[in-house]
Parts: C-alpha cells; structure tokens; sequence
C-alpha cells in the first residue's frame, strides 16, 4: 500500500499544483470581485435623477437574476452548460478556461450574498458618525465601514474558499487532468480504487487544513478591534 | 450664523417636523428640549442633513439650502464642513484606534499633514485627559471616556456648530457630570453648540437660548430665564414632570 502511494504521489502531487491550487485559486479571485461589486449594487442606494435611477433599478435585476440562477442550480450543471452547451451556440471554450468561468460566477453569486449581510450586519451608525465628519460614502465604505464588515465575513468566506477547493474535483467531468481525475486514471491502472481514492481525500484534506489555519490567523488579526468575549 | 425657517418631515404618514423656524446664534449654546417624540433629534439631524428635510430653508452664512429643491453634494459637503454632530452613543469607529478617531476626519476629508493631525488630537486628547489612550480601541474605553473621545472626535474638524444629542443620557451620574463639565468649558470658550437634552439642571446651566419643541412644532423659542419662568401651563406642566423624574 505504501508503495502504490509513494509512486503515485509525484502525478497526484502534480496535478494539485498544475489544476486544483490555480483553478481555485484563480476563481476564488475573480470570484471575489464579482461578489464585492454585485453586494454593493444591491447595497448601495443610488442618488440622482429618475433616469439614473431607473438604470439603478434595471441593473440591480439583472444582478439579483444572476445570483439567483446560481445558487439555484447545481454546480455541476453549470459546468456542463459553459462547457459542452456553449458551444453549440458557437462559443468554445478552452476546459480550464470553461471550468475557471463556472467556479468564477458560482463563487460571485454565493459570495454576493455573504458580502451584502456582512455589509448590513456593521451598526448603520457608522454611516452617521462618518457623514457628519464630512466622509463621502466611498471613503466611508472604504475606511470605516468595510474593515468592520471583513471581519464579519472572513468565517463564511473561508468556508466557501474550501468548498471550492473540494469543488474543482467537478473539473475532472469537463476533462480537465486534476488530482481527483489522476486519482482515477490510476486507479484504472491499478486496480487499488480504495488505496487511490484514500489517497486523493488525504491530499483534499490537507489542503483543507491549512486553509482553515490561515483562516484562524486571519480571523484573530482582523478581531484585534473587537472586545473578548468569555465563554 | 445657522438659521432655519418652515423646516417640515414626514416619515410615513407622520408630520414629525411641523414647519420649524429657528435661529441658533454662534458663540451660544442653544438647548434643545421637549417630551420625548416630540422631533428633537428629527430637528438636530436635520441640521447636518443626516436626515433630509422635506420642504423648508436653512441659511448658513453665505449657504442656503431650499428642501424643495435637490441638494447637490457640494453644499451638503459645505454645510457637514460647518457642523459636527455627538451622538447619544457616540459611535466611536470600533475598527480605529482613539488617535485615528479622531485625525481620520482631518487628514481624509481636510488633507491636513498626518503629523499636525496628530499633534492637534494628542492636545485634545490631554484636555480630556485621555492622551494614554491614544493607542488604544475604543472598546477598551469606558462609556464616559468614549464619549470625551467623540466629543475629541467631533472638535477636531473644527466645526462652526458643534451639534449633541443628549450626550450625556448612556452615562452615569458621575461621568455626566464630566461630560456636562467639559461642555460648559466649551460654551465658556465661545463655542457654537446646539444640544438635545433632557437634564434640565444641565440645560439652566449651560443654555443662552431654550427651544421647547411639542409634537412638531416650536412651543417657545427665547432665553432661557424666560423659559424657566414662564408662566405658560403647558411649559410649568412639562417642567414639573421632568423635575419629578
Ligand atoms: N427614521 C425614522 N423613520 C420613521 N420614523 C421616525 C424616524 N426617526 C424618527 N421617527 C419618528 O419621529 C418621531 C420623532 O422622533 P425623534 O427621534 O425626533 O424624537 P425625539 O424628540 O428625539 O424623542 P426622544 O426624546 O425619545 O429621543 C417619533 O415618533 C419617531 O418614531
Ligand atoms: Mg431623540
């Protein structure tokens, strides 16, 4: 057993560093700022004429139509609709460029929603005490009211980062060579499916792992502000 | 000097401001008081457009703002420039340190010199005596030490008006008694204050001027010994009772 893991180790080893880190990384990334500008245009109130006001609204359906769609339907057809629906209307994609599109927009509609609470959770009188020393409310969002709000975040964040770490694994279904995909190739190979699919969950959780322990140093870094609280 | 005429808001279907017209003279400490409901802190936010009123004026030196009309961020900005407001809980910015409560303002909004800012707030910080927490949060402050701090906060921005509201009701009687000093200091000093209270000891000894505001509307505007002897029901009665609480 020890044997078929330390030889396989190198391939799986490898595809965690050429597919799952930069797939979810990448992702998680662009993700990201897809979450930031939607939870502000569902957050922020628009001031100015009825026209601007309007467009406000109309942009503001389209995105709440998008976060919608996905967190309504599965990840994995997501995937298959960017990656092997989309080409039928004449957009091909390249699989990891497809997969990184999909974990993209699933993470931004997910994220959208956990920035926009956060954004909401931070006392409102904030907003007050930073209007009345003359802050705009940029500067505002930014200085004041954004720092408080990334600490309320940081524990859901991290949680939807590892669940797409896990998640990449789907990448396997639109051809993409990641360390789930290995894991069965060999597995093929060597008739061991126990030993390999082990193997592949050990390397998932170990990455796991040390995401959570940079979240726990994220977290006390960003609380330093907050009160201790004894259980 | 700050002057408002006509001032009315609705929220929902609820007049809360009845056409409000005032005058709040600089260097003075004009008292806002009246039951509780009855607009006070509707009138005080109005005054630094934190809420926006619906019709009505309000003159600031060469700034006049008609409520019937859009406001532009510009004389918004204008007229925050002029008035700092300390609130009820003093919403200290948990997120900075005291030092940065009180220079983010100066350097951010009014690009001072990050080391003159500091300089000016160290000094505010040793009036109140509270320059050993430059560093600290404000959770490691008590209430009374936070708010001297927001009062710190609002002062350095150096506004035309300094705008309270009821700063001293989250506090003790003691670190009242700190806070309400502090603010005669202020109102000895020539500083324009405005200020909701329901400490009518406090108003009768910090007040040039008494509004008594009822359901909306203005019931006495003047000096506050024509106030505190006047000779009206409806002011005695409103006397009476808070003296008894
Ligand atoms: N943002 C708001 N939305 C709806 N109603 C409001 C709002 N702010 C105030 N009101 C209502 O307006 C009325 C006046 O409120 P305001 O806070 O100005 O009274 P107040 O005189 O300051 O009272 P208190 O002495 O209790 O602080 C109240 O009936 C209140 O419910
Ligand atoms: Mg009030």
């Amino acid at each position: 057993m020890w044997e078929i893991w330390s030889s396989s180790l190198p391939s799986l080893f490898g595809a965690m560093l050429k597919f799952t880190i930069p797939l979810s990384l990448l992702s998680f990334a662009i993700g990201l700022v897809i979450a930031v500008v939607v939870a502000l245009i569902k957050f922020l109130p628009v001031q100015g004429n009825r026209f601007i006001k309007l467009l406000w609204q109309g942009i503001r359906l389209l995105v709440s139509f998008y976060v919608w769609a996905f967190r309504s339907t599965p990840l994995l057809v997501q995937l298959f609709i960017i990656f092997f629906g989309l080409p039928s209307i004449g957009i091909k994609l390249a699989p990891f460029t497809a997969a990184v599109i999909g974990f993209s927009l699933n993470t931004g509609a997910y994220g959208s929603e956990t920035i926009r609470s956060a954004l909401l959770a931070v006392n409102q009188d904030q907003w007050d005490a930073a209007y009345t020393l003359g802050f705009s409310t940029p500067q505002t969002l930014w200085r004041i009211i954004m720092p408080q709000a990334l600490r309320i975040v940081l524990p859901p964040l991290s949680n939807e980062f590892i669940g797409l770490v896990k998640d990449t694994s789907l990448a396997s279904t639109i051809t993409i060579a990641e360390m789930f995909q290995v894991s069965q190739q060999i597995a093929a190979q060597n008739f061991q499916p126990l030993t390999m699919y082990i193997e592949v969950a050990f390397l998932y959780a170990i990455l796991c792992t040390i995401l959570s322990t940079l979240q726990h140093y994220l977290e006390r870094r960003s609380s330093k502000f907050v009160q201790e609280v004894s259980h | 000097m700050l002057q408002i005429s006509k001032l009315t808001k609705q929220f929902g279907s609820q007049q809360v401001l009845k056409g409000i017209s005032a005058r709040f003279p600089e260097k003075q400490t004009t008292v806002i008081v009246g039951p509780s409901g009855s607009g006070k802190t509707t009138l005080l936010r109005s005054l630094d457009l934190l809420v926006r009123p619906d019709s009505g004026e309000l003159m600031f030196d060469d700034l006049k703002l008609d409520f019937s009309q859009p406001i532009s961020s510009k004389q918004r900005n204008k007229l925050r420039n002029k008035t700092s407001m300390v609130f009820q809980n003093w919403n200290l910015f948990p997120n900075l340190t005291i030092l940065q409560n009180i220079t983010s303002a100066p350097i951010h909004v009014h690009k001072v010199a990050v080391d003159q800012a500091e300089h000016q707030a160290h000094k505010l910080l040793q009036e109140v005596g509270l320059d050993e927490y430059a560093t600290a949060y404000p959770h490691e402050l008590s209430g009374g030490q936070q708010q001297r701090i927001s009062i710190c906060r609002a002062l350095a921005v150096q506004p035309q008006y300094i705008l309270l509201d009821e700063p001293t009701s989250a506090l003790d009687p003691e670190r009242e008694n700190q806070i309400l000093r502090m603010l005669e200091r202020l109102s000895n000093e020539g500083n324009s204050l405005i200020m909701v209270t329901h400490n009518m000891q406090f108003a009768k000894n910090v007040a040039d001027k008494i509004l008594f505001l009822e359901d909306g509307e203005l019931q006495f505007d003047g000096d506050k010994e024509a106030f505190f002897s006047a000779k009206t029901d409806r002011i005695q009665q409103f006397l009476q009772g808070v003296t008894l609480n």
